[in-house]
């Protein structure tokens, strides 16, 4: 393997993460305000066919993208209606619409399956796209994969660094309390909910429009992405930045298994193409461990030093979730 | 007396509600119809020709019911204990790979058939229930949380079943989508005449239907998983071991799960291949939520869904519309009822 190619390989990993970013930090601040859509499977796979036939009817890439953000918006706003205004789990209307919007999404795109719609290609960045390396590898890309980098500092940036974050963050940890001080709650919770929803129905046509151009139906490649997104999201700690470094690795590790497979043939193709699952179990496991009770038990029978040491650690690398995550707000 | 009227009252409001749910799905599907220019009167009165037009149709209903039914019970067992079990899906392809390893082993040996298929049946279970307690143990003992490790076990399920039809399991010479090469008829369950459904199958799915029905409504033990269902701080306090109850309800689950993957071998397929599970284990989920939890409501409401599924395979065919119709159909159904079930407590108040 030469070093081209494998700084073209690693371009495409840059390229592979972006539309998972996008979509993961939608979710981040979907979850940081304290709702779980869990719908994002389903929710990806239609916006992506919606995106695609709306760019092939009107010869508009933009329109797609826009198609697909509002696709992405009216189900999340049937996520957030349902859970915060009929109080309803959320965990089951999402993974009912996870299933019915994939379901919807093959039956409604049949009669476009295997057309050719426009398709968003790279556009480097003039003298920037020549720096050795760099260049190759972040400005040589296209448009969304440049606003999906962005992205995760202007999601770190609002969330950690300003007022409206500030809200957000009270929203999603202590409710009641950002209640009294006068934050509208359910507004706020309706907003990010759907602004998150919008972001994961940009990844949807960001595929079938670039990264895996086309609509094939159930072949289109999209099924999995969604709940991968939702791990990520854990993953990352509700954080955006650790959220895109999970999803930089997810699709290096992606990468890796398809170059694995070319030189280690012994290997069955499918052991390879879902290593990527029991490393999100590992994953997940590895920054959830710290939160659980045996190891707590475990640690306290440590000498202090050493348990001082591992406790460190953890705080550096185990995840908590929003206080209120899941929890409906009920006004005393 | 006026405590039963209210409470009769309630019931046929809730009725009302449920209707209105009914309706709305059905208002949805009419629209999405006509979005695509088909005439909606036409594909309903298809899908009713496609389920009861012919009674070896209705025999194939009650070959998706087994499954169906079966999945449903084990899934109440964990949703009743506050669990999400969505690795359901790899359960029952786990158990269809046990169960079929085990018919390969005694493919060339004296030992009697009727033996065999119940060692397959045996090793499904088993098969099931260890990939259920994975996540179990994955949720009590390592903070994942039981959506994420199931549906990452689910592809590595897939996976493994892919690999073996493809790899160790393959047909001699020609490796295909279509599985693994069938086994001899002495190894089949006995169909009932020219239909393909067989006795047994319905027999094993009304016994795990009663069982389950007893399990959660008539026992202490299922008094005990609703305790930790409804909070595991609580159950903790009346002294229920949550962790404990937890397990023992992902194994209960895994088992029936894995039954369904051995007998959807040994008595449909004759052979593994690669979508054995046929998404049964998320329809499951749907039946499940669609029946508000409750264990009689699994034997009707399954055989609705399985007629719908049935129904929707002549769609293709004689109405050029993709099958994935019946999803929308079930799913929409499935939504419109959580939403009705939400508007009738917020007009009627919590009760």
């Amino acid at each position: 393997m030469t070093g081209d190619m494998i700084l073209l390989g690693l371009a495409g990993v840059i390229e592979a993460g972006a539309p998972i970013i996008i979509a993961a930090i939608g979710e981040t601040l979907t979850e940081r305000a304290g709702l779980i859509n869990l719908s994002l499977n389903g929710t990806i796979i239609l916006s992506g066919m919606v995106g695609f036939w709306a760019a092939l009817t009107t010869d508009s890439i933009i329109l797609g993208f826009l198609a697909g953000m509002l696709v992405g918006a009216l189900v999340a706003a049937i996520v957030a209606f349902s859970s915060i205004t009929l109080k309803q789990s959320q965990v089951a209307v999402g993974f009912v619409l996870a299933v019915t919007c994939k379901d919807l999404a093959y039956f409604l795109g049949n009669p476009i399956m295997g057309a050719q719609a426009p398709i968003l290609y790279a556009t480097p960045i003039p003298f920037l796209s020549e720096i050795p390396i760099v260049g190759a590898l972040f400005f040589q890309q296209s448009i969304m994969t440049y606003l999906s980098i962005l992205l995760i500092f202007l999601s770190w940036f609002w969330v950690s660094k300003t007022r409206p974050g500030l809200k957000l963050r009270g929203v999603g940890e202590k409710p009641a309390a950002a209640f009294n001080r006068g934050t509208n709650v359910v507004g706020l919770r309706y907003l990010y909910t759907i602004l998150g929803g919008a972001l994961v129905g940009a990844a949807g046509p960001f595929y079938t429009l670039s990264v895996k151009a086309g609509w094939k139906g159930t072949i289109t490649g999209l099924d999995g992405i969604g709940w991968i997104v939702l791990a990520l999201t854990i993953f990352g700690g509700w954080e955006p930045i650790r959220v895109a470094f999970g999803a930089y690795l997810f699709a290096f590790l992606q990468w890796l298994g398809l170059v694995l497979q070319s030189t280690l043939t012994f290997i069955p193709s499918q052991v390879l193409q879902v290593a990527p699952f029991p490393l999100m179990i590992l994953a997940l496991l590895f920054v959830n461990l710290g939160n659980t009770e045996w190891v707590e038990r475990f640690l306290a029978t440590l000498p202090e030093k050493l348990r001082v040491r591992i406790k460190k650690l953890i705080r550096v690398t185990r995840s908590q979730p929003p206080g209120a995550l899941g929890v409906p707000f009920e006004r005393e | 007396m006026r405590n039963t009227k209210n409470t009769a009252r309630g019931r046929s409001l809730s009725f009302l509600f449920q209707l209105g749910g009914l309706v709305l799905a059905l208002l949805f599907i009419t629209i999405i119809l006509l979005v695509v220019g088909a005439n909606p009167l036409e594909v309903f009165s298809n899908i009713w020709q496609g389920a009861f037009g012919s009674t070896n149709r209705v025999a194939n209903i009650l070959v998706v019911w087994v499954p169906l039914a079966l999945v449903t019970c084990g899934l109440l067992v964990t949703f009743t204990t506050g669990l999400w079990n969505i690795g359901i899906e790899g359960q029952i392809t786990i158990g269809a790979i046990f169960s079929t390893g085990i018919l390969r082993l005694f493919l060339d040996s004296t030992v009697s058939p009727v033996l065999v298929i119940l060692l397959a049946v045996i090793a499904g279970i088993v098969g099931g229930a260890l990939w259920a307690v994975l996540v179990g143990l994955l949720k009590t003992y390592g903070g994942v949380n039981e959506i994420f490790g199931g549906l990452g076990l689910n592809f590595i399920a897939t996976a493994l079943n892919i690999g073996l039809i493809f790899g160790a399991w393959s047909r001699e010479g020609v490796a295909s989508m279509s599985g693994t090469e069938p086994f001899p008829e002495s190894f089949w369950l006995p169909t009932a005449g020219s239909y393909n459904f067989s006795w047994i199958s319905i027999a094993i799915s009304a016994l795990g239907l009663i069982i389950v029905f007893f399990l959660l409504t008539g026992t202490h033990f299922g008094l005990r998983l609703k305790a930790v269902g409804k909070g595991m701080k609580s159950a903790h306090r009346l002294g229920i071991p949550p962790k404990k109850h937890m397990l023992l309800a992902f194994i209960i689950c895994g088992s029936f799960a894995g039954l369904t993957g051995a007998l959807q071998v040994v008595a449909v397929y004759h052979r593994l291949i690669p979508s054995i599970s046929s998404g049964y284990g998320f329809l499951g989920l749907m039946v499940a939520m669609l029946i508000n939890y409750k264990a009689i409501w699994v034997a009707p409401i399954a055989f609705f869904f399985a007629a719908l599924n049935i129904g929707g395979i002549q769609l293709p065919i004689i109405l050029k519309l993709d099958s994935t119709l019946t999803g929308v159909l079930q799913g929409s159904l499935v939504l419109f009822i959580l939403l009705m079930q939400g508007v009738k407590q917020r007009v009627l108040g919590k009760s």
